[in-house]
């Protein structure tokens, strides 16, 4: 990215595209410095994994989990372009190794695992290293007796690592059985977008489901329905209030209310004291 | 053969569907109808029937081969509706101690604005959770076109098995190549690209054994049976004498080996 010499990235100056909702014309850097929000009528942009740590977690108080799990290219998958090509452009987009950031941290004093995807990363595909960094980091927080936060943003599973993603369905359905056992609250935050392979495995298996507004929400895309079926896809349909409505999401959170929310629940959901906290209570 | 051939054969419309191996496989299959939450979906089957002379609970996906056929059936696709029924077929077979073989042969669950309504995704992912933990042996086999997580939903089995002339894939190749082709032309591509075959599906280790087919299914439906029949009956045996943990142990690794 090149730099303008005000130090704004060059992307600041001449990227100013007209909020989708009411049309203000506002500056990306005004929209960042403002949680990812338009200003003007509160939509909700976009945001990265990184950016979305910093304003749910306190302070300091992350800590990643599995940065060195890299994906490989297990099919040798070649499209448009080769698969390890588009992996390479998104890790200079995003900086990140991966569609997802799972770790531990605290929300308000509360200790938490965290998975929190990057729709920038491959549109958040779900491939073999999110499905694997998932699922270690719930069976880490299972191990550790905490409650685990998954903010999810995704297209579905990754097509370039085929059937092996298909199978990152079951691994992380079958490893959040691991929070059940013990057990600790699992809420998922659904981000804009949540669809297909993500949402029908671990984003929808939560205690708690939360959804930040205007996200689209559900299995199949509006576009993929009309191809599909013929059918007029309704008003509204797959948003966050929508699907609030039929009954699949706990409750719609703006943004700017997200990590009072999650603190709230986390303070009411019991957390059972662990094998360490047993044994040092004792001594 | 190409791969092409592969996902032609996987979808032929005399290929052997559910219904046919059940009538082969079993005898006195009794199909249970419903969601009891107000649907019945019918490009989902199952029920009790008996096997080697133990009580199975079956649970597939069904096709149809005439046109009004396939229309009744919805294309073997399957609404929320179809996965809650299995559901409760399957905690039933619980309750009863009667192991679970689930038949799959989908394109893929159904991309439909009602499907979406009575929150497809959920259904998919809870059937993943309650095959999660569920204290009876899951033997699953793809019979055909084992399509995207409307598959998987039946498949989080301790035995996966396929036949040979089947395909299991993320996605169809239609669906493939107009997401990363962005040109559903681009099938044959796709299907190559995709690894979708039973061989591949074996060496990459999604499934456990390929049922082999030395002449497609549709061409000697009786030998396809006879040998469905014969590894589902071996798996279904061994697996009779894991106790509970080691039958919940071993299919938490299976699915959830480290890469």
């Amino acid at each position: 990215m090149t730099v303008a010499p005000n130090g704004r990235s060059r992307r600041d100056v001449v990227a100013v595209k007209p909020c989708p909702d009411c049309g203000a014309c506002i500056a990306p850097a005004t929209i960042r410095a403002n949680d990812g929000l338009c200003p003007e009528c509160n939509h909700h942009y976009r945001i990265g994994a990184t950016e979305r740590l910093r304003q749910l977690l306190d302070l300091g108080s992350f800590e990643e989990w599995d940065r060195d799990l890299r994906s490989t290219d297990p099919l040798e998958f070649v499209d448009l372009v080769p698969y390890v090509e588009r992996l390479a452009e998104a890790h200079r987009k995003t900086n990140l190794h991966e569609a997802v950031v799972t770790g531990a941290g605290t929300v308000l004093g509360n200790q938490v695992g965290l998975a929190v995807m990057d729709f920038g990363y491959v549109g958040g595909s779900m491939g073999q290293v999110v499905g694997e960094r998932v699922a270690r980091a719930m069976e880490r927080s299972a191990a550790r007796t905490m409650p685990f936060v998954a903010v999810t943003a995704s297209g579905g599973a990754r097509m370039q690592e085929g059937i092996l993603s298909l199978m990152q369905m079951a691994k992380t359905s079958i490893a959040r059985s691991r929070l059940a056992e013990v057990p600790v609250a699992y809420i998922s935050v659904l981000t804009d977008p949540t669809m297909g392979g993500v949402m029908a495995s671990f984003a929808a298996s939560a205690d708690v489901i939360l959804a930040e507004p205007g996200a689209t929400i559900g299995f199949a895309g509006a576009r993929v329905i009309t191809q599909a079926t013929h059918e007029e896809v309704p008003p509204r349909f797959q948003t966050s209030e929508f699907m609030l409505e039929h009954g699949f999401v706990d409750a719609v959170v703006p943004r700017k209310e997200l990590r009072a929310s999650l603190g709230r629940l986390l303070s009411l959901y019991p957390v059972p004291r662990s094998a360490a906290a047993h044994a040092e209570a004792r001594a | 053969m190409n791969t092409w051939a592969t996902v032609e054969l996987a979808r032929h419309e005399a290929r052997p569907y559910a219904l046919d191996y059940i009538a082969s496989l079993t005898e006195d299959f009794v199909e249970l109808h419903g969601d009891r939450d107000g649907g019945d979906d019918r490009a989902v089957v199952g029920g009790p029937a008996r096997m080697d002379g133990r009580t199975i609970m079956i649970i597939a996906h069904q096709k149809g081969r005439t046109l009004e056929e396939r229309q009744f059936r919805n294309y073997g696709m399957a609404h929320p509706e179809g996965y809650r029924k299995a559901m409760r077929l399957m905690r039933q077979a619980e309750r009863f101690g009667m192991p679970v073989l689930a038949l799959i042969d989908t394109p893929g669950a159904y991309p439909g604005v009602g499907a979406e309504l009575s929150g497809q995704a959920w259904a998919i992912s809870q059937s993943l959770i309650v095959q999660s933990d569920l204290r009876v042996p899951i033997v699953s086999v793809v019979i055909g076109e084992g399509g995207s997580g409307g598959a998987l939903a039946l498949a989080l089995g301790d035995r996966v098995l396929i036949m040979e002339h089947s395909i299991y894939s993320v996605a169809s190749p239609e669906a493939c190549a107009a997401i990363t082709w962005r040109d559903a032309g681009k099938k044959q591509e796709a299907a190559e690209a995709l690894r979708l075959t039973s061989a591949d599906a074996l060496e990459l280790g999604v499934v456990d054994e390929v049922i082999p087919e030395p002449v497609p299914a549709h061409l000697d439906p009786e030998g396809a049976a006879r040998r469905l029949a014969e590894a589902v009956g071996r798996h279904l045996e061994e697996l009779s004498h894991f106790s509970l943990e080691r039958l919940l142990g071993s299919r938490y690794w299976r699915f959830r080996r480290p890469i």
